[in-house]
């Protein structure tokens, strides 16, 4: 990554949190934000816009957290977590199932950026995913509507299938809208009048 | 012999009791087990622990493997939920301030009529909005809470919902980040026994019989007969029955004050197990009949209609396909494992493994293979049914 990084540490602990900003510090090219895991955090990580979210894997917040970067809600984020030594088992097993990262406790300061950068780059990919899978949904739902669109127009006017079609594109084009809306345009008109 | 070792995951709150007593009251090791029980800091993390194998079998909010089946939150995983641990349960709460103006307002804090609570509290609701703390997007609590806000004087105010974790509930309602609550005991009681809230419906005058929490495992290992996901549901099955005895009440609430496991006082865990809730930080009580199932009206039984009805509303919150979405919600509710586990104990069973939700408004007998089971009212607020076999209920 050529540009600052923005990383916003939740973290209720003072020391902890300063260590982590030093370690982030000296990765340089990063802005680390801390904030208290109390009050407020909506509001303060939505302030800051950040690139990846760290918080502590024994933070009840991580529940807020996991609100906020739903796919549906407000900050679509990638997040990383903290996890203390004992449990580095479990990062390992989560990495591998590879959503988040999780940060071993303890982690020379070099290698904390690349982690983190990771968990963004992993986060994209995945982001990318959802919105192709969204629009392959969207356009099966698009082309169900236009069938039916057709299937009306076909039986009102006593046409072809390639004609009713042909009927549906130059009506959008001329209306300057999409062959989906007039599709659906019509199905309303015809539900209404049936 | 040596007992099997599994480890199982828990967010402390009063209905994680079946997994505390079923380790602690002998009824794991009547079938073999020795319960590790590991106290999860959220929701995610016990989720994430059962998912990546950290645990057996976890405690988790019964729309957790749902959404998971749907593509909702977190690592994709296949969960399965293998008994319900608990119905109803959760109380609905608010500020210092909201109270005295509902106190102003004649409202008379009975705890069982949703519609006129929200009457009430969409009149005492500072500039025309209400903000609301709830444990976790896939909650019974934040299905609840869509369900009467839709259906009431709420849908007229601005009505904002967000994730507050329980044990921070009562801090945020004291810091005026919210107006109100829907959470599991105790920390509803907390919130009043500490002087920042009040209590104002039970969960239950919403959904009469609501699954809360259910027993879920990796659907992997709760199919593979060497994981002993029998064993554990017999002795969770067993430990559910144990409390729901009356006189169970007293030790159940020491033992799981006790272990500090919940860290709250005994007396704050037994107002949940008896329904008799303090309301207000004076002192007046109300009594809400089953204000938590674990066992009566076969509790523990999961129903399939209930996961369906589940999946559809979270269709619904998050934008999905609903008639999809409730069919692979429907599949995340094992009623073929319970009756594989618990029937050659000689326990009862429904004949059906769907139920229309929201019909019963009586005790009700069953066709079941003895004749012996009853459930009990199962209404919803406003009256809906939701028919499993019909497309849009």
């Amino acid at each position: 990554m050529d540009r600052p990084m923005t990383v916003i540490v939740v973290e209720s602990h003072r020391d902890r949190a300063l260590a982590i900003v030093d370690a982030l510090k000296d990765a340089d090219d990063c802005e680390v934000i801390v904030i208290g895991s109390d009050s407020g955090l909506a509001r303060k990580i939505a302030a800051h816009d950040p690139d990846v979210v760290l918080i502590d894997v024994h933070d009840p917040s991580r529940d807020k957290i996991e609100e906020l970067t739903l796919a549906s809600g407000p900050l679509d984020r990638p997040v990383a977590m903290f996890v203390p030594n004992a449990a580095s088992a479990l990062a390992r097993a989560a990495v591998e199932a590879g959503v988040s990262a999780y940060v071993v406790d303890g982690m020379a300061p070099e290698r904390l950026r690349p982690i983190l950068e990771v968990a963004i780059a992993r986060f994209q990919v995945m982001r990318q995913m959802r919105a192709e899978l969204e629009q392959t949904r969207r356009a099966l739902e698009e082309r169900k509507i236009i069938d039916r669109a057709k299937g009306l127009l076909m039986k009102s006017r006593g046409i072809g299938e390639d004609e009713a079609y042909a009927l549906l594109r130059k009506t959008a084009m001329d209306q300057n809208r999409r062959l989906a809306d007039v599709a659906q345009a019509l199905i309303t008109a015809a539900e209404l009048l049936s | 012999m040596k007992p099997v070792v599994l480890r199982a995951a828990y967010v402390p709150l009063v209905d994680a009791a079946p997994l505390i007593v079923a380790e602690a009251m002998g009824f794991a090791a009547a079938e073999g087990l020795q319960l590790d029980l590991v106290a999860a800091p959220s929701w995610s993390a016990a989720r994430d622990m059962l998912i990546l194998g950290q645990v057996d079998a976890a405690h988790l909010l019964s729309p957790i493997p749902v959404a998971g089946a749907l593509g909702l939150g977190g690592v994709r995983a296949e969960l399965a939920a293998v008994s319900v641990l608990s119905v109803n349960g959760d109380v609905i709460g608010v500020s210092r301030r909201i109270e005295e103006r509902l106190r102003a307002d004649g409202f008379a804090f009975d705890l069982n009529d949703a519609p006129a609570t929200a009457r009430a509290l969409a009149r005492a609701a500072p500039g025309g909005r209400l903000r609301m703390g709830v444990p976790f997007p896939f909650s019974m609590h934040r299905i609840l809470l869509d369900l009467w806000a839709r259906g009431t004087a709420l849908a007229d105010i601005a009505f904002d919902i967000r994730t507050v974790p329980p044990p921070l509930m009562r801090r945020a309602l004291a810091d005026d980040e919210i107006d109100a609550f829907c959470v599991g005991e105790p920390w509803g009681s907390v919130a009043v026994e500490s002087g920042v809230g009040a209590l104002v419906l039970a969960g239950r005058a919403i959904w009469a019989f609501a699954p809360e929490k259910v027993l879920a495992m990796r659907r992997d290992r709760a199919e593979d007969p060497s994981r002993n996901a029998g064993a554990l549901m017999r002795a969770i099955w067993a430990a559910g029955r144990w409390l729901s005895r009356p006189d169970s009440r007293d030790a159940a609430a020491a033992l799981m004050a006790r272990r500090a496991l919940i860290d709250v006082p005994a007396e704050l865990i037994e107002r949940a197990l008896s329904g008799q809730l303090t309301i207000l930080q004076t002192g007046q009580q109300r009594h809400v009949p089953s204000f938590v199932e674990f066992h009566a009206g076969l509790a523990t039984f999961p129903w399939r209609s209930q996961a369906r009805f589940i999946a559809d509303r979270l269709a619904i919150l998050h934008g999905l396909d609903r008639a999809e979405a409730r069919d692979v919600g429907a599949r995340v509710f094992r009623t073929d494992l319970y009756r594989q586990n618990l029937g050659p104990m000689g326990i009862d069973l429904p004949g059906a493994s769907e139920k229309v939700e929201g019909a019963i408004a009586h005790p009700t007998p069953v066709a079941s293979r003895r004749g012996g089971i009853t459930l009990l009212p199962d209404r919803f607020f406003d009256g809906r049914i939701f028919d499993p076999a019909l497309p849009e209920s």
